[in-house]
């Protein structure tokens, strides 16, 4: 599903699209050109469907990291930490498919859509908006990235501004991405988001609306743009459990009208289900897994996946509670200093002598499906993904928790 | 599962915010009996009146709540012991109960653990209160074994509550919760703001414990598929007022109430056939605003016309006497109507009650849908 194959050299225009000056993206180059090769090689399975003119958004290894306060004894010891929120994150977007991205909290996935929207700079990696590498500065470029790539937040109680009426939050989103602001625009807006008749919306304040009317409301607006991505950020987990459908039916809706690729970030697992046609797993900071919603539900591959289904509240269970408890229990990882090898091995039931060392690739399963996890090593690995484990990241993280090797190096020089 | 006798009655609880002609009814004639060694399970939405109902029953109602009918009665273990009126306690007399016979966990407990202080001295300082004739070494002995009854190492005790996960401090509360062995927990969106993992340990905790120690737990959330899975009956709360109560297993095989029958249809399933899902049209009412005669007629999909004159009673349907639900189509309805067949008024919108075909008529007594 992420696997691409797309020109190396394309790879070079890395340079123009990092902050962390010169020195990292030379490091970023190498796991892409590393693996492109390959990827004449191996199309990859499922992607027989895709036709890469589809993909509007794409991730290419993007990483995060937040560099953490200095103590003395850091500064001591000439120590510099970072929160490593998200790692080698590589995604697709695809016009009129929705792709949902499952993980608990503190998993990296907020963090994700906020890279996605540019409203923070990478550490590492590169974001390519139909097919072109991007780096939205401030101002007029970073105005033109979000008139395509639009954002809903998780709260829509914060999210809109409570002295302005819908009129003038709708009118504003038209005028600064260059539409007519006229009342009739407004409506249609309000119509999209089936807020009818949208007269009696249009001069209403956000506390005038309920919790619903208002994510619709956030929807609009995000609308107004015209945009080509739409990032929702845990849209409906604010909204009463009664309206979240209609939420949720609405952004499929607009999906299939307006040939939005949408991402749904989530932490509801069944929801992804229903909603999503592609969904990925995200466990501290990395993506686990990936494939075809339905797939991934039902046989889930990861344990991290499988322990996250056993947890899901089911009212079908039956009352086999021993079975549960070797799916795994425990906490997330420290992100500062994650556990070597693959971030699951401490919780995870199956867990190899190998997992704790070695960083597992994404292994190719059946119908598009992948999995990080060594317990399918006998399959293929998906080798045309950017910045992909085999090459430059095992020994990085491998090493050790905050090893010195080439990953943590230049973390810490992008944390300046 | 175990329904002895009952610990907790409520009757007729009325609640208002304000007093006068603006006065909001947040609950309206609560009828609830929670047995003893039972998990009620309380679902709702924001707004249906679940907190407040926690509030009332522990006197936590700060103003401008006011109880302004009914009692609620606390029926000790001892058998001979007269039931206590929780309504009419002095402050010293609602202090010793407090905690002593009943403990609650708050909405949000991640945050209400005092961040200046250890997890010892806040678990060592329920103790002190209730039980001064304790000596140092036997509260701490004490609340090292309540650390350890949650699954929490007894040497996380000098740690302040920054120094725990979400997870850990919600499990402090709980440990707390259970410090002097009370007969009823109330929890008030215990795991709300967890993730599922830790959602599922915690209440798998609780649930062992319950056995155990033979408690009472009144459970409040508005996940009703969690309910189901934990709790051994459910009360369903929309608008102020109870609109049904069954059992966890008949609430998911056979929802009588249509809002009930909405709800169940709100969470996409895990397992299963994919289907459409609608959820329920509409939004919940705003208290201020309550529509007249039952408050969920404007959304649903099966009103007919007494729903909007008449104000449903939970009473039990006519074919089944262990289960009360509040709607018209499972009572003869009030006056000349009499033919209980469901007008559809369509007020629902375009998405009609995925249930809807499922039981035609008010008399039907088959378990409509499984799985």
């Amino acid at each position: 599903m992420t696997n691409h194959d797309r020109d190396p050299a394309e790879n070079g225009s890395t340079a123009g699209t990092n902050q962390a000056g010169p020195g990292v993206p030379d490091a970023a180059a190498v796991p892409g050109g590393d693996a492109a090769p390959d990827s004449g090689t191996a199309p990859g399975g499922g992607s027989a469907h895709d036709s890469d003119s589809d993909i509007v958004l794409e991730a290419r290894g993007v990483t995060k990291h937040f560099p953490v306060r200095r103590t003395v004894g850091d500064l001591v010891s000439r120590r510099r930490r970072t929160v490593h929120a998200v790692d080698d994150v590589s995604l697709r977007l695809r016009r009129g498919s929705v792709t949902a991205l499952v993980g608990e909290s503190g998993s990296g996935k907020s963090t994700v859509a906020r890279l996605l929207s540019q409203l923070y700079p990478l550490t590492e990696g590169e974001i390519r908006l139909g097919g072109t590498p991007v780096k939205a500065g401030r101002g007029r470029s970073f105005r033109a990235y979000v008139k395509q790539v639009q954002l809903i937040f998780q709260d829509p109680f914060a999210s809109l501004n409570p002295v302005h009426t819908v009129r003038y939050h709708l009118t504003r989103s038209l005028k600064i991405h260059g539409k007519q602001a006229t009342e009739a625009e407004a409506c249609e807006l309000l119509e999209r988001v089936q807020l009818l008749p949208p007269l009696q919306y249009l001069d209403k304040f956000p506390h005038e609306l309920s919790g619903g009317q208002r994510q619709r409301v956030a929807i609009a607006r995000a609308l107004g743009a015209d945009p080509k991505v739409l990032l929702a950020d845990e849209p409906v987990s604010m909204l009463d459990v009664s309206i979240r459908l209609g939420v949720l039916n609405l952004l499929r809706d607009l999906k299939e009208r307006l040939h939005l690729a949408i991402l749904y970030i989530t932490h509801d697992i069944a929801s992804a289900r229903y909603f999503a046609d592609t969904t990925l797993v995200m466990y501290a900071g990395r993506i686990v897994e990936g494939g075809d919603s339905e797939t991934v539900t039902q046989q889930p591959a990861h344990p991290y996946t499988q322990l996250l289904i056993a947890s899901a509240p089911d009212p079908d269970r039956l009352a086999d509670e021993e079975a549960q408890e070797e799916t795994g229990s425990g906490e997330p990882p420290s992100l500062i200093s994650p556990p070597g090898g693959c971030r699951f091995h401490p919780r995870c039931p199956k867990a190899m002598e190998r997992c704790r060392t070695e960083l597992p690739p994404r292994f190719e399963l059946d119908d598009g499906q992948w999995a990080a996890c060594w317990l399918y090593e006998d399959r293929p690995v998906t080798t045309a993904v950017p910045g992909a484990p085999v090459s430059g990241d095992v020994t990085g993280t491998g090493t050790g928790p905050t090893g010195s090797g080439p990953t943590a190096s230049t973390t810490e020089v992008a944390a300046k | 599962m175990t329904t002895g006798r009952p610990v907790l009655t409520i009757r007729g609880l009325n609640v208002d915010y304000g007093t006068g002609p603006g006065a909001v009814h947040a609950l309206r004639d609560i009828d609830l009996t929670l047995h003893r060694g039972e998990v009620l399970g309380l679902a709702g939405e924001s707004g249906s009146g679940k907190s407040t109902l926690a509030y009332a029953v522990t006197r936590l109602l700060s103003p401008p709540g006011v109880i302004t009918g009914g009692d609620v009665h606390y029926h000790p273990p001892q058998g001979d012991a007269a039931p206590v009126d929780l309504l009419t306690l002095t402050p010293q007399e609602l202090r010793a109960f407090r905690w002593q016979e009943l403990s609650i966990v708050f909405q949000g407990a991640m945050n209400s653990l005092n961040p200046v202080h250890t997890v010892h001295s806040q678990l060592t300082d329920v103790l002190k209160a209730h039980r001064p004739e304790m000596r140092q070494a036997e509260r701490t002995g004490r609340a090292e074994e309540l650390l350890n009854l949650v699954g929490i190492s007894r040497d996380r005790l000098g740690a302040f509550p920054h120094q725990l996960s979400g997870g850990m401090r919600q499990r402090v509360m709980i440990a707390m919760a259970l410090a002097l062995e009370p007969e009823i927990v109330i929890m008030d969106e215990p795991t709300t703001a967890l993730d599922v993992v830790m959602q599922r340990q915690i209440l798998r905790k609780l649930v062992a414990l319950r056995e155990e120690l033979g408690f009472s737990v009144v459970f409040i959330t508005h996940d009703i598929s969690l309910l189901i899975e934990f709790s051994d009956r459910i009360a369903i709360m929309y608008g102020g007022r109870i609109v049904e109560e069954a059992g966890a297993a008949e609430i998911y095989r056979d929802p009588r109430h249509p809002y009930s029958d909405g709800l169940l249809h709100s969470f996409p399933a895990l397992h299963g056939p994919r289907r459409e899902l609608t959820g329920i049209p509409g939004s919940p009412p705003h208290l201020t605003a309550m529509p007249t005669g039952c408050a969920f007629h404007p959304r649903c999909g099966k009103a007919f016309d007494p729903c909007a004159g008449h104000v449903p009673v939970l009473t039990a349907p006519d074919d089944a006497p262990e289960r009360t639900v509040a709607c018209w189509l499972h009572h003869s309805a009030p006056g000349d109507a009499a033919d209980p067949a469901p007008v559809s008024v369509s007020g629902a919108g375009p998405e009609a009650d995925p249930g809807a075909g499922a039981r035609e008529s008010a008399g039907d007594t088959s378990a409509a849908r499984s799985g």
